[in-house]
């Protein structure tokens, strides 16, 4: 069984790694700057690439998965939900909600104090070596906690000094910060702007605390987009890099958002992340008691597409937990509960650390070398098809997921212009209410995945194959443990092949459904197990 | 007088953060205000803090079991 990076990770730190041998091998180790072929440079970003990015920028976010949608694939981030109290109220929240098995901003399981924090970020980075990111982001916002929020940098800034900072804030009270976040090396800021006009906010907003008052309507969405505004530019003016969060949400600010985009973009925002709205009945938040609805995939993907022209536009985003921990996609915080964390001898050692991520940094270049190759394949072809793809993966760019075991499936357009483009994630499982006892698992993949012509596995059973083959998808396990983007560019290119001679009849494919969220561990091994 | 807290308390803390008489703190469960200590902002804001900024509505409530308070 090919063993996945984390579990290679987990037994070098047991192991006691040899160290000075992974460190001479970073130390020969060129980085992403050339391909094995030598002479074209790869490209090490799909959003960004290096070669895209001053080097300032590119050191920023290279190994950062939420600026990075390549590093997504390799490194890991985590959340500390040491920041519970909020200043305004949004129409797609309610903080009264907490459940271990949801997953979405603003849920946590347990609130630290930011010694609990800084423990726990020694624990999780002891345990995960290639978490390289530790961020912020509530359960409430983080600069109306300023006292905590910046007493847990501190710690951590003390404790564990590789560790990158960031914070996700809704902006209202930013411009009071901007300085304290310099002076802590956050380097990472996220915005959530949701409108740049009061009418729209409006809408979003009921009401926001501010210098001692309540304001509501419009007068409060007035103040907010002046402060997110204002606090952009400060940023931007200091070389904080910047992302910009917004919830699609249809009907209210969808094609405003391309207003929002231009708006983020002429302040200096690094990445503009476009995410659905999650809305159920059962969150109790406005937005779900009303009946709003989200996006559709094709929705999303045509208002991301409207802007991809304008700036970086990110699409690996999962929404995930105030207390998320691990790669993008997974949750491990059930790993690292208070208990657990107290009782763990935590033995920070930061030349394993960085050893681990010398071997992940072979393993990506290794990824956007098989790439680059690849992509020669498609020279001289071009069409206007695009087709979809969904693949089965566990991490490190690879198709190394059995179909059954999927909690996500990631999806790449293929195209003769971009070769295989990475567009976002399927979520298959349930989480909290129903799960695969009310609803036919199957049934919910397809639904899931239907807008794709393909389905790339590790493995696969028969009757799901059969039944896939049915709803018109292609499920292919030829390609098991190999590199993604090779791989898909490789179907592409036998795809186009049989268009030309008359063998596959080409055929437009209809809308997905979005499940938004990400599945905490636990959950995904109790389901496998039923 | 003074405010109260009530059962739909979600502890997100907000309020001990904004109270101008240092009178909240994590209670038993949910948060609590100490009555002897509450003004109800009076001398400091045209309105309560902590109910202006808790995002349960009617969980921050003016607790009539006590007499209104008197500025000095």
């Amino acid at each position: 069984m090919e063993l996945t990076e984390r579990e290679v990770a987990e037994a070098a730190v047991k192991a006691g790694a040899n160290a000075d041998e992974i460190m001479k091998k970073m130390a020969e180790h060129k980085g992403c700057e050339t391909d094995s072929d030598g002479g074209k440079k790869a490209s090490c970003g799909t959003a960004a690439a290096e070669n895209d990015l001053p080097p300032e920028v590119w050191e920023k976010v290279k190994n950062h998965p939420c600026y990075s949608e390549e590093a997504h694939h390799h490194y890991a981030r985590m959340h500390v939900a040491v920041a519970p109290a909020c200043n305004i109220q949004c129409n797609y929240c309610n903080r009264k909600y907490d459940c271990a098995n949801e997953s979405r901003p603003g849920v946590v399981s347990e609130r630290l104090t930011p010694e609990q924090a800084a423990k726990k970020v020694l624990a999780v980075a002891s345990t995960i070596p290639q978490m390289t990111v530790l961020g912020i982001a509530g359960p409430g916002d983080p600069l109306a906690n300023p006292e905590k929020t910046f007493k847990t940098f501190e710690l951590i800034a003390r404790t564990a000094p590789d560790i990158k900072l960031c914070l996700s804030t809704n902006g209202l009270t930013l411009p009071d910060h901007v300085d304290t976040i310099a002076k802590y090396n956050v380097d990472h800021v996220t915005i959530t702007v949701n409108m740049v006009d009061p009418d729209v906010g409006a809408k979003i907003y009921p009401w926001i605390f501010y210098k001692h008052k309540r304001y509501t309507g419009r007068d409060a969405a007035q103040i907010l987009t002046e402060r997110q505004m204002q606090g952009l530019e400060m940023l931007t003016a200091r070389g904080i890099l910047s992302k910009i969060n917004s919830v699609m949400i249809p009907g209210v600010n969808d094609d405003h958002l391309v207003e929002v985009n231009r708006a983020v973009k002429s302040r200096g925002a690094f990445l503009h992340n476009i995410m659905p709205l999650i809305s159920a009945a059962e969150h109790g938040t406005v937005f779900g008691l009303t009946g709003q609805r989200g996006p559709t995939a094709q929705e999303l993907k045509k208002l991301q597409d409207r802007c991809e022209g304008e700036m970086n536009m990110m699409r690996h985003c999962r929404q995930c937990r105030a207390d998320a921990v691990g790669l993008l996609g997974e949750d491990r915080s059930a790993e690292f509960t208070t208990e657990k964390i107290m009782e763990m001898e935590v033995n920070y050692d930061l030349a394993t650390r960085q050893a681990y991520q010398a071997r992940v940094e072979e393993e990506r270049t290794a990824v956007s070398g098989a790439k680059a190759q690849e992509l020669q394949i498609l020279a001289g072809e071009e069409s206007d098809i695009k087709i979809l793809v969904a693949v089965a993966t566990k991490g490190s760019g690879r198709i190394n997921e059995h179909f059954g075991h999927a909690a996500e499936f990631q999806i790449y357009e293929l195209s003769t212009g971009k070769g295989a483009h990475f567009i976002g994630h399927r979520r298959v499982d349930l989480y909290c209410q129903g799960g695969y006892g009310e609803e036919d698992a199957l049934e919910t993949v397809i639904r899931a995945i239907k807008d794709c012509h393909a389905v790339f596995v590790a493995k696969i059973g028969g009757c799901p194959k059969k039944d896939l083959a049915a709803a018109g998808i292609e499920a292919i396990d030829e390609f098991a443990h190999e590199f993604i983007e090779k791989s898909a560019i490789t179907y592409f290119k036998r795809y186009l092949t049989g268009v030309k001679d008359g063998s596959i009849v080409h055929v437009e494919k209809g809308d997905a459904e979005i499940r938004p969220g990400e599945v905490a561990k636990d959950v995904v091994a109790s389901v496998a197990a039923e | 007088m003074s405010l109260k807290i009530a059962v739909s308390c979600v502890n997100c803390s907000a309020c001990e953060a904004e109270c101008p008489n240092e009178a909240i703190s994590a209670g038993e469960g949910i948060y609590v205000i100490d009555p002897a200590k509450c003004t109800e902002c009076i001398g400091f804001h045209d309105d309560p803090q902590c109910a202006l900024i808790c995002p349960v509505e009617d969980t921050c409530i003016v607790d009539e079991s006590y007499p209104r308070y008197q500025a000095a």
